[in-house]
C-alpha cells in the first residue's frame, strides 16, 4: 500500500484542513482505500460542500410534493395514486473530455436516478451549452453529445422529448451536458435509499465493476485546464442494454415485497451508495469485496470502492427473500451477488482475502463532511440600455438574422436523433414550447420543459435566477398545463472566487422567490462547480428542469396556428426592453445592459389566465413569448403551421416592440378575440389585439411581407449546414 | 385473430405493438419470452422494434438465434403471418426469412420523423387496407435502415410484387430526397414469396390513435384482424 504523503493527499482534491479532519475522525492515518473513500465522499460533487448552506433557502414543499431534495429523485403526487419522479443532473467535464460516452452515461446515470425509486422513466429532456460555433471543438462536441444521448436513450427506450441547444464562447473549453427523466410511480410503491433491518443481505446487481470512471466524482469537482484530455480514461462507458434490462427487472422485483432500500451506482460508486444507504438508517454495514462482480483479475480495494463502471445497483433486500430477487436477475441475465449485511457498528468494514482493508466510522464521514460559507460580492448593476439608442434595421432582415442563426434556428438536426416517440404517448413532439407526454393508459398527461437564459443571469444573477424558473413556468403554461415543480441543474465556475459564488447566492434568491410567487417548489437538483477552464468560467447557467399536470391531454395547444382567419391576442406588455435580448446582441451587435426584469405578479396573473383560456378551448395556439421578442414568436407559430399572419405594432421604436424580451407574455389565437379580451379585461390581465392568422406570408402593419416558406427555408438551414 | 408479440433482451416497442392490436382487435396480444420454444396456436406474429441484445455484433443478428426464432421460422413455414418491424425487420432478415440487409443509414445518423410511403401493393393481408399508389405518413426512428440486397434480388421482389411500401414525395414519386436512409430503390418494406411475411422499417403502430398526430397505421391491423379473424 503507498504510503499518504501530502501530495497523495492533494491528489486526491483534500485540502490540509480537511485531511487534518480525516485524521481526527479516524484516530490515525488512513490507508490509501480509506482515504480514496474520504476523497469522494467529501468532493463538492458529492457533499455539495460549497452550496449547500444557499440550496436549503429554496422552497420545497408543497401540498403535492411526496418527497423533496435529498433522496435519488424528487416525487410528485399526479393523482389516482400516481406520482411522477424527476430529476436533472449534469456530466458536463466528461462530455467534453470523451462526448459520446460522457453524455450517453450522463442519461444512464439520470435514468437509474428515476427508476431506483420505483418508477418506469416516461420521458428524457437535456439541456446542452457549447461553446462559440467557430470554436475548433464545437462542432465535434455537438456530434459526439448529441449521438451519445441518441445511442443510449434510443436503445434504453425511453423517449427524449424535449431539452435545449445553446452556443456561447464561455462554453468553449466547458460545455455543459444537463439530462433530465421523468418516471411515472404507483404512490403506495415508492422505493427510498434508507438502510434498515440488521444483518440484512446487501445485494449487488448489474453490470461488472472494472476499472473504468476511477475517481470521476473528484474531476467533476476540479477545473480543467490545457491538459485534461490526459483524464479520459476516467470517463465512464455506458452499456444502453445492460441499463434497459436493469430496468425491467429491478421493476419487475419492485411489484414483489422483497427490497427494504435500493440505490444506484452513480458518482463514487459503490461507496456513495453504500455509505448513504448504512448513513440514512444510521448502521453500519459489512461488505466482503471477494462477492463484488468484477471484470478484470487483480483489482484493489481502491479500485472496487471508487471504480464508476455504469449500470450497477445496490440493494437491501429483505430477509429470506434473496432466491426471489435472484431468480428475476437470473431472468434478465444481470449479475446478482449477496456482497455484505447490514450491521449495528455504525461502521463500514471492507474485507478482502480474509483481512479487514479498510474500516470507516459512516456517520462522522457523511454528515460531517465540510461545509463552507464562501466568501461572496453581488454583481455589479449594470445600466439599462434605451431604445432610443439602438438603431433600428428593417424587421424583415433582423428577423432573418435571428431564427436563421446559431442561437435561434431549429434545433431539428438534434432532435431527429432522438427517439422522441417510442412508449407511444408522445402527444407533444419536440419543437413546442413544453413536451407532453400522456400517461400511459389514462387522458392525463405531463408537460415538461428545460429553461434558463444565461446571458440573463451572468447581467443580473437575481433577475436571471426569477427569469429562469418563471420561463420554465410560462412554458408549461403554455401548452395548458398545472405547473408543479421544478429539478436545478446549478452550472457555475469556481465558488472559491467571491464573484462567482456572488452568481450563485443571487441566483438562488432570485430562484427561490419565483419558486413561492408561483408555488413551484424544488424538488430535486444537482451543483456543477468549477466549470472553467484556464480560470476562465462559463457564463453562470442555473437550468430549470419543469413538469407540469394535464387532466386531459386533448385540451392542450401547440405553437402551430390551427386555421387561418383566426384572431391573434397578446397577453401582456408591449415589448419595450432591448437590454441583453437576441435583437442587441445578434443584430446591433452589443451583448450588454440589465437584463428584463421579471414582475412575479404579472407572471403569476397572465399565466393562470392563459391556461384558463386553454382549458376552456378559447384558443387553437399559444406561444410564450421569450428569447428574440414577439415577432420571432409569431414567426415560430407561423413555421410550426405553415399558415401566415399579419400583426399590428405601434409606438416609438418598432424595434422595441417587436423585439423586444419583456416578460410573462404570450400570443395566442383564437377564433373569438371579443371574448378573450372581456376576460382579460375582467382578470386585470394585459391584452390586446395583435392581427390575424392567413395566407402564407408573414407581414407587420399589413406591409413588408416574408412568404412563410422563406422563414422556414432560414431557420431550418443553420444546424444541418454548421454540422455538414 | 390470434396475436403474438416476440420479447426480446432490448425489445423497446413490444408494448407499442400490443397496445395498436388491442386498440384495433379488442385482444390484448399473447407477449412471448425470447427464451421460450414452442408458441400457441397462433394467425399473427409480431416481432417488435428495438435494439434485441444491444443490437450488438449486427442489428437482429443475435436475435435470430434467440430459441423462439427456430418456432418462428416454424410457423411462418405454415403460413402463419409474421411482422416485422424495425429491429423485428431486421431480426427476419438476418433469420432468412426475407431477402436483403439493413445497413447503417447513409448519413450515419441515428433518424426518427415521420416520412412518407408509397403503398406499393395491396395484395396482402397487412397491405389490404390500403389502395395501391396510396401515400401515407409512418414515422421511422432507425440508425439501421438502408436495405440492401442484390439488382438480381431487387428484381425479383419488383417483379413478384413483393415490395410493400417505398419512401417516396407527397406526390408518390420516391425521389432520393424522400429516401431518408440510402435504401435501394427507396424500399421500406418488402414481403417473402407466399406474402406471409412482411418486413418493415418504419412504425404503423406509432401513428394509430389520432392523439399522437395522425392514425395512417392503423389500417395495417385493421386489415390484418379482418382477414385473419
Amino acid at each position: 500500500m503507498p504510503a499518504i504523503t501530502p501530495e497523495i493527499v492533494a491528489e486526491h482534491g483534500l485540502s490540509p484542513a480537511e485531511y487534518e479532519r480525516v485524521l481526527a475522525i479516524m484516530g490515525r492515518e488512513p490507508n490509501i482505500t480509506e482515504l480514496g473513500i474520504f476523497s469522494v465522499m467529501w468532493s463538492e460533487h458529492c457533499s455539495y460542500k460549497s452550496s449547500k448552506k444557499w440550496l436549503k433557502t429554496l422552497p420545497t414543499t408543497a401540498p403535492w410534493v411526496i418527497c423533496g431534495p435529498g433522496e435519488n429523485a424528487g416525487v410528485v403526487d399526479i393523482g389516482d395514486g400516481q406520482a411522477a419522479i424527476f430529476k436533472m443532473e449534469s456530466h458536463n467535464h466528461p462530455s467534453f473530455i470523451e462526448p459520446y460516452q460522457g453524455a450517453a452515461t450522463g442519461v444512464g446515470g439520470i435514468l437509474r436516478d428515476v427508476f431506483t425509486m420505483g418508477a418506469r422513466p416516461v420521458a428524457n429532456l437535456n439541456a446542452l451549452r457549447f461553446g462559440a460555433p467557430e470554436h475548433a471543438k464545437t462542432r465535434h462536441l455537438v456530434a459526439g453529445v448529441v449521438a451519445g444521448i441518441g445511442g443510449y436513450g434510443n436503445c434504453v427506450g425511453v423517449p427524449t422529448v424535449g431539452g435545449e441547444v445553446e452556443f456561447h464562447p464561455s462554453y468553449n473549453g466547458n460545455i455543459l451536458v444537463n439530462a433530465m427523466t421523468i418516471g411515472i410511480a404507483d404512490t403506495d410503491n415508492i422505493f427510498y435509499s434508507e438502510a434498515s433491518g440488521v444483518g440484512n443481505p446487501v445485494v449487488y446487481v448489474g453490470s461488472k465493476t472494472g476499472r473504468d470512471g476511477i475517481h470521476g466524482a473528484t474531476m467533476a469537482s476540479a477545473e480543467f485546464s490545457e491538459d485534461s484530455e490526459e483524464k479520459r480514461p476516467t470517463v465512464q462507458v455506458g452499456d444502453p442494454f445492460t441499463e434497459k434490462l436493469l430496468i425491467e427487472a429491478c421493476l419487475e422485483l419492485m411489484a414483489t415485497d422483497a427490497i427494504v432500500a435500493i440505490q444506484d451506482m452513480g458518482a463514487a460508486g459503490l461507496t456513495s451508495s453504500s455509505f448513504e444507504m448504512a448513513s440514512k438508517g444510521g448502521l453500519g454495514v459489512e461488505i466482503d469485496l471477494d462477492a463484488v462482480p468484477v471484470r478484470e483479475t487483480g483489482m484493489t480495494p481502491y479500485e472496487i470502492m471508487l471504480s464508476e463502471s455504469q449500470e450497477r445497483m445496490l440493494m437491501v433486500l429483505e430477509p429470506g427473500k434473496e432466491h426471489i430477487a435472484k431468480a428475476v436477475f437470473d431472468k434478465w441475465e444481470l449479475d446478482f451477488s449477496i456482497i455484505g449485511r447490514l450491521t449495528d457498528t455504525g461502521r463500514m468494514v471492507l474485507t478482502m482475502g480474509g483481512a479487514t482493508v479498510a474500516d470507516l466510522p459512516i456517520d462522522p464521514l457523511a454528515q460531517a463532511a465540510p461545509e463552507y460559507d464562501r466568501p461572496w460580492t453581488p454583481g455589479e448593476k449594470l445600466p439599462e440600455v434605451a431604445a432610443a439608442d439602438v438603431p433600428e434595421r428593417p424587421w424583415g432582415e433582423a428577423l432573418l438574422t435571428l431564427i436563421g442563426g446559431p442561437q435561434g434556428s431549429s434545433r431539428r438536426w438534434v432532435w431527429e436523433q432522438y427517439d422522441h416517440m417510442v412508449m407511444g404517448d408522445t402527444v407533444g413532439r419536440p419543437g413546442g414550447d413544453a413536451a407532453l407526454v400522456r400517461i400511459h393508459g389514462t387522458k392525463k398527461g405531463l408537460a415538461a420543459t428545460s429553461d434558463v437564459t444565461p446571458r440573463y443571469v451572468a447581467a443580473d444573477a437575481h433577475q436571471g435566477g426569477r427569469q429562469a424558473v418563471a420561463e420554465a413556468w410560462r412554458n408549461l403554461t403554455a401548452v395548458g398545463a398545472t405547473p408543479l415543480a421544478i429539478t436545478d441543474n446549478m452550472n457555475f465556475g469556481n465558488p472559491e472566487r467571491p464573484a462567482i459564488m456572488g452568481q450563485f447566492v443571487e441566483a438562488i434568491k432570485g430562484m427561490g422567490e419565483a419558486c413561492i410567487a408561483l408555488d413551484f417548489p424544488v424538488v430535486s437538483g444537482n451543483v456543477s462547480l468549477y466549470n472553467e477552464t484556464n480560470g476562465e468560467a462559463i457564463l453562470p447557467t442555473p437550468t430549470i428542469g419543469a413538469i407540469g399536470l394535464m387532466p386531459d391531454v386533448e385540451q392542450s395547444v401547440g405553437i402551430g396556428f390551427a386555421a387561418p382567419d383566426q384572431a391573434l391576442v397578446l397577453i401582456g406588455a408591449e415589448g419595450s426592453w432591448l437590454g441583453q435580448s437576441w435583437y442587441l446582441a445578434q443584430v446591433a451587435g452589443r451583448a450588454e445592459g440589465a437584463p428584463p426584469p421579471v414582475d412575479l405578479a404579472a407572471e403569476r396573473r397572465n399565466g393562470d389566465f392563459v391556461r384558463g383560456l386553454i382549458r376552456a378551448g378559447q384558443v387553437s395556439a399559444c406561444h410564450d413569448v421569450s428569447d428574440g421578442g414577439l415577432l420571432v414568436a409569431v414567426a415560430e407559430m407561423a413555421m410550426a403551421s405553415g399558415i401566415g399572419a399579419d400583426v399590428s405594432v405601434a409606438g416609438p421604436h418598432l424595434h422595441a416592440a417587436l423585439f423586444g424580451e419583456d416578460q410573462a407574455r404570450y400570443v395566442v389565437a383564437t377564433a373569438d378575440a371579443e371574448a378573450v379580451l372581456a376576460a382579460a379585461a375582467k382578470a386585470g390581465v394585459a391584452a390586446r389585439r395583435l392581427g390575424a392568422t392567413g395566407g402564407d406570408a408573414l407581414a407587420v402593419n399589413g406591409a413588408d411581407e416574408i412568404s412563410v416558406a422563406a422563414l422556414k427555408k432560414a431557420h431550418e438551414s443553420w444546424f444541418p449546414a454548421y454540422m455538414a | 385473430m390470434k396475436a403474438a408479440v416476440i420479447v426480446f433482451p432490448g425489445s423497446n416497442c413490444d408494448r407499442d405493438v400490443a397496445v395498436a392490436l388491442k386498440r384495433v382487435t379488442g385482444h390484448a396480444p399473447r407477449m412471448i419470452w425470447h427464451r421460450d420454444t414452442a408458441l400457441p396456436a397462433l394467425d399473427l406474429i409480431v416481432v417488435p422494434g428495438g435494439f434485441s441484445y444491444g443490437d450488438y455484433l449486427r442489428s437482429g443478428a443475435m436475435a435470430a438465434h434467440s430459441p423462439i426464432m427456430a418456432a418462428v421460422t416454424a410457423q411462418a413455414a405454415k403460413g402463419v403471418r409474421v411482422l416485422g418491424i424495425c429491429n423485428g425487420f431486421q431480426i427476419l432478415t438476418e433469420a432468412g426469412l426475407l431477402p436483403g440487409v439493413l445497413m447503417r443509414n447513409q448519413g450515419l445518423s441515428f433518424i426518427c420523423r415521420d416520412v412518407l410511403l408509397k403503398v406499393e401493393t395491396s395484395a396482402s393481408d397487412f397491405t389490404a387496407g390500403y389502395n395501391a399508389g396510396q401515400v401515407v405518413r409512418i414515422p421511422v426512428a432507425h440508425g439501421d435502415g438502408n436495405y440492401f440486397a442484390e439488382p438480381a434480388v431487387l428484381d425479383r421482389l419488383e417483379d413478384e410484387d413483393r415490395v410493400a411500401f417505398r419512401y417516396c414525395d407527397e406526390g408518390g414519386a420516391p425521389l432520393e430526397a424522400a429516401n431518408p436512409n440510402g435504401s435501394r430503390r427507396n424500399i421500406a418494406g418488402i414481403l417473402n414469396e407466399t406474402r406471409t411475411v412482411l418486413g418493415m422499417m418504419p412504425h404503423p403502430e406509432r401513428l394509430a390513435d389520432p392523439l399522437l398526430g395522425g392514425t395512417d397505421g392503423a389500417p395495417m391491423f385493421r386489415a390484418l384482424a379482418a382477414a385473419l379473424s
